[in-house]
């Protein structure tokens, strides 16, 4: 399900709003990284490992290394660095003129020079901010996304299995619903998954029996969030006597969505079971794991030592 | 595995109250079923999860379904999506 996205220069310009220059380029160049270059040593001549892939930033020293050759040498720089027809689109920052050989250039080549009155670095992280939501790897998973006590919790489970009626438990219980049946995972960064509802479905929930909620106008905007870092999975499924399940708790199962594998819980369900608190709990338990406390790990190794206080 | 593409005819398209009869079907049979729009795939027991396609008339949409009565299954609502009414 998940895909490699890309966006058009279209939408980076609209989207931050930036200048156009070269108003006849070829807009629906598409960027697919993250990645944005300063192409200082490309305008030295040095093209070897050029990432021309990359959107392009010009700050002032490239500008002022740039206009400051001759202009047979600057003329034959800009033809090189505008000669990669991969090359999404250049940004200059400051609110800088582009140099018109490189304007003339790009006409030519139809690449499209943008630009923002930001300062370099700043247009940096937003320019690069902006392409990690638009450009990061994304999933639609099946299942419920809860805040319990500040951890994201994904509730997976088959349909009708209680995972709605979970997190309603949850929100009475001054938790905070993020999204409900329908979760939109990002991997943001290498392993940070985060997850959002579908902009539809916002704060709704549904339950068997009463239909369409609104998490937020019922219970308040304390009772909701628009996103979460998910940082375990819950899984629940229907309780069988043949299945042996985790008594200890000293095994982990991981599990894994887009390229981060998740810690995750298999929690078997029975009526009169009260799986808001198993939640509870076990977001309780993996905040003292992460404080170094592992329960069942000290556990094991107190019986351990009895044993062997036996034997001596 | 059964797959099948198809146009949906719906003249509201996939409104709450539809999208809410076409879970109920998906609901009557034991194969996972998904629900593909625009390259987002979506369980279709999920009443949630369908709206949140929002699928109108005219849209093509995958419906595909894995189990033992999955032919069945993606036959039965790619016709109901498919009527025209």
């Amino acid at each position: 399900m998940s895909s490699e996205r890309s966006i058009t220069v279209a939408e980076l310009v609209e989207g931050l709003g930036l200048t156009v220059f070269t108003p006849d380029a070829d807009f629906d160049r598409r960027i697919a990284t993250m990645d944005i270059n300063r192409p200082g040593l490309a305008l030295a001549g040095y093209l070897r490992y050029h990432p021309a892939d990359r959107i392009q930033l010009l700050g002032r020293t490239e500008l002022s290394f740039l206009t400051g050759m001759d202009s047979r040498e600057q003329a034959l720089r800009v033809f090189a660095f505008c000669s990669y027809e991969q090359t999404p689109c250049v940004v200059v920052a400051r609110g800088e003129a582009p140099p018109p050989s490189l304007l003339l250039e790009a006409q030519a080549r139809r690449l499209p020079i943008l630009g923002t009155s930001m300062v370099t670095t700043r247009a940096a992280s937003v320019i690069s901010q902006f392409l990690e939501e638009r450009l990061a790897p994304e999933t639609m998973i099946h299942g419920v996304l809860v805040d319990v006590y500040g951890i994201g919790i994904l509730i997976t489970g088959s349909s009708g299995i209680g995972k709605s009626e979970t997190a309603l438990e949850l929100v009475k219980r001054g938790h905070r619903l993020v999204a409900d049946d329908a979760v939109i995972i990002r991997q943001v960064s290498d392993n940070t998954l985060v997850g959002t509802a579908p902009p539809l479905l916002q704060y709704l929930i549904e339950i068997r029996g009463l239909g369409v909620l609104n998490a937020m106008t019922l219970f308040g905007a304390g009772a909701v969030r628009t996103h979460k870092k998910v940082a375990m999975v819950i899984h629940l499924e229907a309780w069988r006597d043949d299945v042996a399940y985790d008594r200890l708790g000293l095994d982990e199962e991981k599990v894994k969505i887009l390229d981060t594998e998740l810690p995750s819980i298999t929690v078997p369900v029975r009526p009169g079971r009260n799986l808001a608190v198993i939640v509870e709990v076990a977001a309780m338990n993996y905040r003292l794991k992460a404080m170094g406390y592992h329960a069942a790990r000290t556990f094991t190794e107190q019986l351990r030592e009895a044993i062997e206080g036996q034997q001596r | 595995m059964a797959e099948q593409r198809v146009v949906v005819k719906l003249r509201t398209g996939l409104l709450a109250r539809p999208a809410a009869l076409f879970v109920q079907e998906a609901n009557r049979f034991s194969s996972e079923i998904f629900v593909e729009k625009d390259g987002k795939s979506v369980n279709a027991k999920s009443i949630m999860g369908i709206m949140s396609l929002a699928i109108g008339h005219g849209q093509e949409i995958t419906i595909r379904a894995e189990g033992t009565d999955a032919e069945q299954a993606v036959a039965q609502l790619a016709a109901m999506v498919s009527k025209e009414e």
